[in-house]
């Protein structure tokens, strides 16, 4: 699935020609830039797959590799040099932007364990977005009547109160049941950090519903606002 | 130690700068009229008697001519960057230029500038060859690296196109910055500070705002927004079609037909706009081809009023770029102002507003000069990028991308692949398929914008991939890999992985130029070369000499040179016949060393002349007005040539 990376793998330094065990950014001998090889966003930043992340330690290692990867640090450096500070560059902002948020976090490693979820298959098929959860059929039917009827009002120019009101209050709650699943993925991130391979299996399970039934309760929640602020 | 020095370069819509590290701080190189901005506008001379190809003149004396031949002008070139034939032609409603008439679709639209052609980029090459000799002129050596300015809501095609002109100049482009980022670096130099701070910057044309988080020395950009058609021209243009219309309802003149008329009452309008931010109101007295005359007083209330819209304009993108970092006004520790326009009050009272800074206390910072502040932080960067000094060492920019990327999907959707405000460099894979059996080629729609249909998104190029192996539908698995680069460039590299095959990639870029054309507008490539480069600065120095010499020639009939002791005059005639000695020397430094000399000698006689000058045949104006027209033309480069002006 993850294709950031090279697949050539290097087995020792282009500079000083010292054989390498570890896929590094760095030869650790002669310090100087390797080409991106092997690995994960995780281990970009010398991590173990895991879903409860120390956030201040992760940017202040973004820092710490950026100051000695970024294309800046290589203006004047040979082409080939440059080349590879700039894919290395890119794969760690990458990661960055992807450990730093919870859900592209969770979804990230979700893939990387081999679940196939995430926008890009919400996104590609879009003419069959995400089924509706059991649980909210009657109550998005009714929600998607009042989105047209308030949609047909605006057009014409009028707004009713009470419409106004009953679509605020069902905003209010689909925005508690975001938070609802936000919780429940933060008991499985602990969950799934902590367990061995089978209750991980039913835990990263639990995590792609969760996932899932969030992405609908976001796209309905952004339409209920659109159609609110009009 | 001039070896290899890297300048920054403020490219602007209206003026443009460069400027250099000088130690540990960063420094505006003036031009030879001593002025550190070089108005961004560009002038075709006349066609020399002989027939030969007519001179490109840039800054001031450019925009002198813009009265007497306005075809032959163009300014604001920063607008066309970039963009497309429809794009420019709306563009071009706001401004006295042409297009080409042979101007094809497809091909990078080019403005008629008298009898000559360009593209926008080529005009802009124009302005950096000017600060490239400026440098040059300055350092004694050649300049051929430069960081350079773009604002950050600018698209992949108007960067490229910058790049581009760069390349035409005979400048290595190490890098494009963004200019509210380069602003920030300026201001946050001297200070060791953590924060978040909001840089609000409206120039002549462009409006961006973005906000980064201050840590170490790390310039974190977490988010920008902006409108890459909004700046200090648009309250010129609105001005000026106000006044257009009055003069036709009360005069029964219709100035849109005179083009010179137009920019007599553009010029106007600016003087206007720039004494309302200092005054409580400004006057029209308009002189019109008929006699009468157009009189008008603009109190600065109503003025107020009248670019309310405008300004109001910059209100959006603030607020995006407040909720796309996540926090609100109250998390911005400082606001920074960037651009000429900012001088106005009521910009700056907007932006108090925007980010509440007066009830917590707090005060927009405009201690540096806003239209330097862009290029001091290209300084800046420029020298983060030379490496190897204590300054900036542990100074880094890590900037966004301002535009989503994304792919046209089936059904004319987009796909987003790169998230705006994404750190840079910043990249995405793709996999691609055929839907045909034996199909080889398949062809990738990429767009940038926020837009949901990719027909409303910027269209940035179309790549094919050819020479896919033939396989059944749905087997080849073609992976695409989306690489931004560090200056908000794309770039695209492909591969079939079931064969292993690097697959081959034409890109047509939507808008732009290719390489091949680009290589064959560059400017003059002797600029490279070291001897060329000797003998330009040479012919220059002694362009200088026998400028002032002709002037000190005239000066005892003028006058002023009886005020003068007979010790000054005797000072003025050794260093007359010391510059008369050298000025055949094959060193341009002699040279201008001894020119230098006589200018200072004559120091007194010019501020005498000056006197003079402005106690009669400029009685009236401004002193910026008057300093306009007295130092700019490169052949009067001293305060005595340039009193001599008529």
């Amino acid at each position: 699935m993850l294709n950031v990376l090279d697949s050539a793998v290097p087995v020792e330094c282009w500079s000083c020609s010292i054989g390498q065990s570890t896929t590094t950014l760095f030869c650790p001998h002669c310090s100087k830039i390797q080409p991106p090889s092997g690995g994960n966003y995780f281990t970009v930043f010398s991590l173990t797959p895991h879903l409860n992340i120390d956030l201040a330690a992760l940017e202040t290692e973004f820092h710490r590799l950026s100051r000695k990867l970024h294309p800046d640090r290589f203006a004047r450096a040979t082409d080939q040099e440059k080349e590879w500070s700039l894919a290395d560059t890119a794969l760690l902002n990458d990661a960055y932007r992807t450990l730093k948020e919870p859900l592209r976090r969770t979804e990230y490693l979700l893939k990387l364990e081999g679940s196939e979820i995430g926008e890009e298959f919400a996104g590609k098929d879009k003419a069959n977005p995400s089924r509706v959860p059991a649980d909210l059929l009657e109550e998005v039917f009714e929600l998607n009547m009042q989105l047209d009827e308030m949609r047909m009002a605006r057009k014409v120019g009028e707004e009713d109160p009470a419409l106004h009101a009953s679509l605020t209050e069902a905003k209010n709650k689909f925005e508690a049941m975001v938070n609802d699943v936000d919780q429940d993925l933060r008991k499985e991130w602990t969950n799934w950090d902590q367990s061995d391979q089978t209750v991980r299996q039913s835990s990263q399970n639990k995590m792609v519903s969760l996932l899932d039934r969030r992405r609908y309760l976001s796209n309905l929640l952004r339409d209920v606002t659109e159609t609110l602020g009009a | 130690m001039a070896e290899g020095r890297v300048v920054g370069i403020d490219l602007g819509t209206t003026n443009s700068l460069v400027a250099y590290m000088e130690g540990d701080a960063p420094v505006v190189i003036p031009g030879v009229d001593g002025s550190n901005l070089v108005p961004s506008v560009v002038a075709l001379d006349p066609v020399p008697a002989d027939g030969g190809r007519p001179t490109v003149t840039v800054g001031n004396t450019a925009r002198k001519a813009l009265i007497e031949t306005p075809e032959r002008v163009i300014y604001s070139v920063k607008r066309l960057m970039g963009r497309g034939l429809s794009e420019i032609q709306e563009e071009l409603k706001y401004f006295p230029f042409r297009l080409a008439d042979d101007v094809q679709a497809g091909e990078v639209p080019r403005i008629q500038l008298g009898e000559m052609r360009f593209t926008p980029p080529e005009i802009s090459a124009y302005i950096l060859r000017q600060l490239k000799r400026n440098a040059e002129r300055f350092f004694g050596s050649p300049v051929t690296q430069a960081v350079i300015t773009v604002p950050a809501y600018f698209n992949d095609a108007q960067r490229q196109a910058t790049k581009d002109a760069g390349r035409m100049a005979g400048l290595e482009v190490l890098r494009l910055v963004n200019e509210p980022t380069a602003a920030a670096l300026a201001y946050g130099l001297d200070r060791a500070k953590e924060g978040t701070i909001a840089v609000y910057d409206l120039g002549g044309g462009t409006f961006d705002i973005s906000i980064l988080k201050l840590r170490d020395g790390i310039f974190e950009v977490q988010s920008t927004n902006g409108d890459t058609h909004l700046g200090g021209d648009d309250i010129d243009n609105l001005l000026l079609a106000i006044a257009l219309d009055e003069i036709n309802a009360e005069h029964g003149i219709d100035l849109r037909l005179h083009p010179s008329a137009v920019q007599a009452v553009r010029k106007a309008a600016i003087e206007a706009k720039i004494q309302l931010s200092s005054e409580p109101s400004a006057s029209f007295d308009i002189e019109l081809p008929n006699g009468d005359r157009y009189q008008r007083v603009i109190p600065r209330d109503v003025y107020e009023l009248m670019i309310e819209p405008i300004l109001e304009r910059t209100a959006g993108p603030c607020k995006q770029a407040l909720a796309d970092a996540g926090i609100t006004p109250e998390s911005i520790d400082e606001v920074v102002m960037v651009g000429g326009s900012t001088r106005i009050p009521a910009v700056r009272q907007l932006v108090d507003d925007l980010f509440h800074l007066a009830p917590r206390g707090k005060k927009p910072h405009v201690e540096l000069n806003p239209d330097e502040v862009v290029a001091l932080g290209a300084a800046v960067q420029a020298d983060i990028l030379a490496g190897a000094s204590k300054t900036t060492e542990e100074i880094l920019l890590l900037d966004v991308t301002p535009l989503s990327l994304g792919i046209e999907a089936l059904g004319g959707t987009v796909a987003r692949i790169i998230q705006r405000n994404s750190t840079i460099p910043a990249s995405a894979t793709e996999h691609f398929t055929t839907g045909v059996d034996g199909q080889t080629n398949v062809a990738i729609h990429v767009v940038q914008g926020e837009r949901e249909l990719a027909e409303n998104c910027r269209s940035l190029a179309r790549f094919d991939l050819k020479g896919i192996p033939p396989m059944s539908a749905g087997l080849p698995r073609i992976e695409v890999k989306f690489l931004i680069d560090a200056d908000g460039i794309l770039r695209v590299t492909a591969r079939e992985q079931r064969s292993g095959k690097a697959a081959e990639i034409e890109v047509k870029p939507t808008y732009g130029l290719t390489d091949e054309q680009v290589e064959g507008m560059i400017l003059d490539s002797f600029d490279h070369a070291e001897e060329d480069f000797a003998k330009r600065l040479l012919i220059e120095a002694r362009n200088e000499a026998d400028t002032i010499l002709a002037a000190v020639d005239r000066a005892p009939s003028n006058p002023a040179w009886k005020l003068l002791s007979s010790e000054e005059q005797a000072a003025i005639a050794r260093a007359k016949a010391y510059l008369i000695a050298v000025s055949g020397a094959p060193d341009p430094r002699v040279i201008r060393a001894a020119t230098l000399a006589l200018d200072q000698a004559t120091r007194r006689f010019a501020e005498l002349l000056m006197d003079a000058a402005v106690s009669t045949a400029i009685r009236g104006k401004t002193m910026e007005s008057a300093g306009e027209e007295l130092g700019d033309a490169v052949t009067a480069p001293h305060p005595m040539a340039a009193a001599e002006f008529k």
